[in-house]
């Protein structure tokens, strides 16, 4: 990220939360789609949980309810996290009706 | 709760000092509406409220146009008020504004001036209220959280002063003031009601005494009041410093005249001229730049509106060149303060550039300032410094 | 005059911390500024917060481009560090590993505290804003522990017990970085 930054960037002092180039597009309109991917907030957790795929009966709650999209349907029917997006808000383990998830302190 | 008495000296927000202010100042209605980065204000003015500190009705209202409105109201029943606002917020209210101040209602309103959106933008810089230059209200920008705080009680007594009846709106920057803590000099409450008497309305909604209020003024009227409130706004020019000088007189603090603080310009060539906290970072500029022998000097503007253009004029009479600094954009000409600054100079032999800065948040350093100063003793034009 | 920078996560109280500093800066008779870096706040997101001490009333009121000292209250944020911190400056970082594991380059001296460690014995939960100053006021000696003590009454002494909880933690923050 550090890379990408312009001097523009650099001289704002908001640099860092703004994810890649700045452009200034007519309009401040961003023409790609799905841009905010590029902005992966998974270092922001401070707990990170965890799904025992054993446990998991697929009935989707977590992945209904992450506010973040950061929980992902795997091939088997079963969910898995998507690290780089999950901010730690532990929704998903408070409301897993088989208490597949757990969680534990990031360590980084 | 009994009324803290005691002055105390506190390290607080700007938004807080001006919180602490109105409770002095005793206002009876606070219409509120929360924005960002106004919303410190109402948030420790409901809890004086709820603690019982202050005997006021703070109105939960939908909008900043209802809370304007509602400001409207509470004047109209004769007792002081008080609301804060930003950006947006400040723009919605915008249709009220002209009616209060034609109105004539003394009302008192801080706005942490934050850009007006788009593209959406949250920080700091003066498009919002310059953008209400316009509307009848005095105009009154900070540098410090000491001056919003003098700021807010020194604009009742302006607003309220007969000849005056006009608003006041206290301008201090969003976030770079209204969110930086700083040791304020809270006064107490004996000190402020004897500098601040009970508000005595001249006009307001009495079934004893019926009177109609909002009645339309037809063409051959509707000039004349307002040249009425342009009188007022004049006799503002005299007050203003009037009242500066009998609060520097009780609390010892005052901001210059009341309308322009002149800085090293004594002997000076070029200088700088702006308003809010960029006033604070120029002084250092200026400072440093004194030290190398440049004979810069600078220039707070205080008081946009009524416009002191006569106090100007005194100070850049044997300028060579002036900068100034706009945190607003006149899109389609220059910076606001810039095209007054330029009319008001237009007999004189003082060379005038316009420097937008500050725009959206953008951060006004040293570095920036300086650029402009030595861009003007160079003898460029101004430009953007983004 | 000297300037502070102060780097935490959303939540974390960087803000606050900055504040309790200018607020016992103050109470050693010093003139004080805190403020934020003006972001919108988000939890977990990175915050940075400032603070400027002098002798003299401070004018200068832009953000801090090159700080005397920075305190960096979750090491995951060592990483992506680019303040400047001046040369011979002080770089305070909430960490259990080695100052030389710690991923910035900078001519000023890195010292790691494990304050986590400290605030979850003490406080029993992971609240660091306010006990790092202990080890920034042992460290660099610009404020006492007393007037730290004060500001932290004077900011948070209405919540009871999580202020004397902090007290506690913030003097053995004290020690622990003598």
């Amino acid at each position: 990220m550090k890379k990408q930054k312009t001097k523009e960037q650099a001289q704002s002092g908001i640099s860092k939360t703004c994810p890649g180039p700045m452009v200034f597009s007519k309009g401040a309109v961003i023409s790609e789609p799905g841009s905010t991917m590029k902005y992966k907030t998974g270092n922001w957790r401070t707990y990170k949980p965890v799904i025992e795929r054993a446990k998991c009966i697929k009935c989707g709650i977590c992945w209904a309810n992450c506010p973040d999209a950061a929980i992902k349907k795997d091939s088997d029917g079963t969910f898995i996290v998507d690290y780089d997006y999950c901010k730690g808000c532990l929704i998903c383990d408070k409301l897993c009706p088989v208490k597949a998830i757990s969680h534990g302190v990031e360590q980084k | 709760m009994a009324e803290k008495e005691k002055a105390e000296k506190v390290v607080i927000s700007g938004a807080d000092a001006i919180a602490c202010a109105v409770k002095l100042c005793r206002p009876k209605v606070l219409p509120m509406y929360p924005i960002t980065p106004s919303t410190l204000v109402p948030e420790r003015l409901s809890e004086f409220v709820f603690n019982g500190e202050m005997k006021a009705e703070m109105i939960h209202v939908e909008s900043e146009h209802s809370a304007a409105s509602a400001l409207y109201g509470a004047y109209a029943t004769g007792v002081r008020g008080f609301t804060a606002t930003a950006s947006q917020g400040l723009a919605l209210m915008h249709e009220i504004l002209p009616i209060i101040s034609a109105s004539r209602f003394p009302a008192v309103m801080a706005v942490a001036n934050r850009t007006l959106s788009g593209p959406l933008n949250i920080w700091n810089d003066h498009s919002d209220a310059v953008s209400e230059r316009d509307q009848g209200w005095i105009q009154l920008y900070c540098e410090s959280a000491q001056e919003a705080f003098d700021t807010t009680i020194m604009a009742y007594k302006i607003a309220e002063t007969e000849r005056v009846s006009l608003p006041v709106m206290v301008c201090i920057d969003g976030f770079a003031l209204s969110h930086v803590y700083e040791p304020v000099q809270i006064e107490g409450q004996s000190k402020v009601d004897a500098f601040l008497p009970p508000y005595k309305p001249h006009n307001f909604l009495d079934t004893s005494d019926p009177k109609t209020f909002g009645a339309v003024a037809f063409p051959n009227s509707f000039f004349e009041f307002h040249e009425a409130e342009e009188m007022a706004m004049q006799e503002a020019l005299k007050v203003i410093p009037k009242v500066n000088e009998e609060f520097g007189k009780a609390f010892g603090r005052k901001y210059g005249d009341g309308l322009v603080e002149l800085v090293e310009m004594k002997n000076a060539e070029y200088a700088l001229i702006g308003m809010g906290t960029l006033v604070g970072t120029s002084r250092v500029v200026v400072e440093e730049m004194r030290k190398q022998g440049e004979k810069v000097g600078l220039i707070k503007l205080k008081c946009l509106r009524p416009f002191p253009k006569d106090e100007i004029l005194q100070a850049c009479k044997k300028l060579k060149g002036l900068a100034v600094i706009d945190r607003h954009a006149s899109l389609g000409y220059e910076g606001a303060l810039t095209i007054d600054l330029k009319a008001a100079l237009k007999d004189e032999k003082v060379k005038v550039e316009g420097f937008v800065a500050g725009l959206g948040g953008r951060d006004i350093d040293v570095k920036r300032l300086r650029a402009a100063v030595e861009t003007i003793m160079k003898g460029e034009k101004g430009y953007w410094l983004k | 005059m000297k300037q502070i920078v102060i780097l935490g996560r959303g939540g974390q109280g960087a803000v606050t911390s900055s504040q309790v500093l200018a607020v016992a800066a103050f109470e050693n008779g010093k003139h004080s500024q805190a403020f934020p870096n003006f972001g919108v706040e988000r939890m977990g997101a990175p915050v940075k917060s400032y603070c400027r001490i002098d002798e003299k009333p401070i004018n200068l009121r832009s953000h801090v481009y090159e700080a005397d000292y920075a305190i960096i209250l979750d090491q995951t944020l060592a990483e992506c560090f680019d303040e400047k911190v001046k040369d011979g400056g002080l770089i305070i970082v909430n960490s259990n590993r080695l100052p030389k594991e710690i991923p910035i380059s900078s001519k000023a001296k890195i010292v790691c505290v494990d304050i986590t460690k400290i605030a979850l014995g003490i406080i029993g939960k992971p609240f660091v804003n306010i006990i790092a100053l202990g080890a920034f006021s042992a460290l660099t000696k610009e404020i006492s522990l007393q007037a730290l003590e004060k500001a932290v009454q004077k900011q948070i002494g209405s919540k009871g017990s999580i202020a004397e909880k902090n007290i506690a933690a913030l003097k053995k923050v004290y020690e622990a970085s003598k």
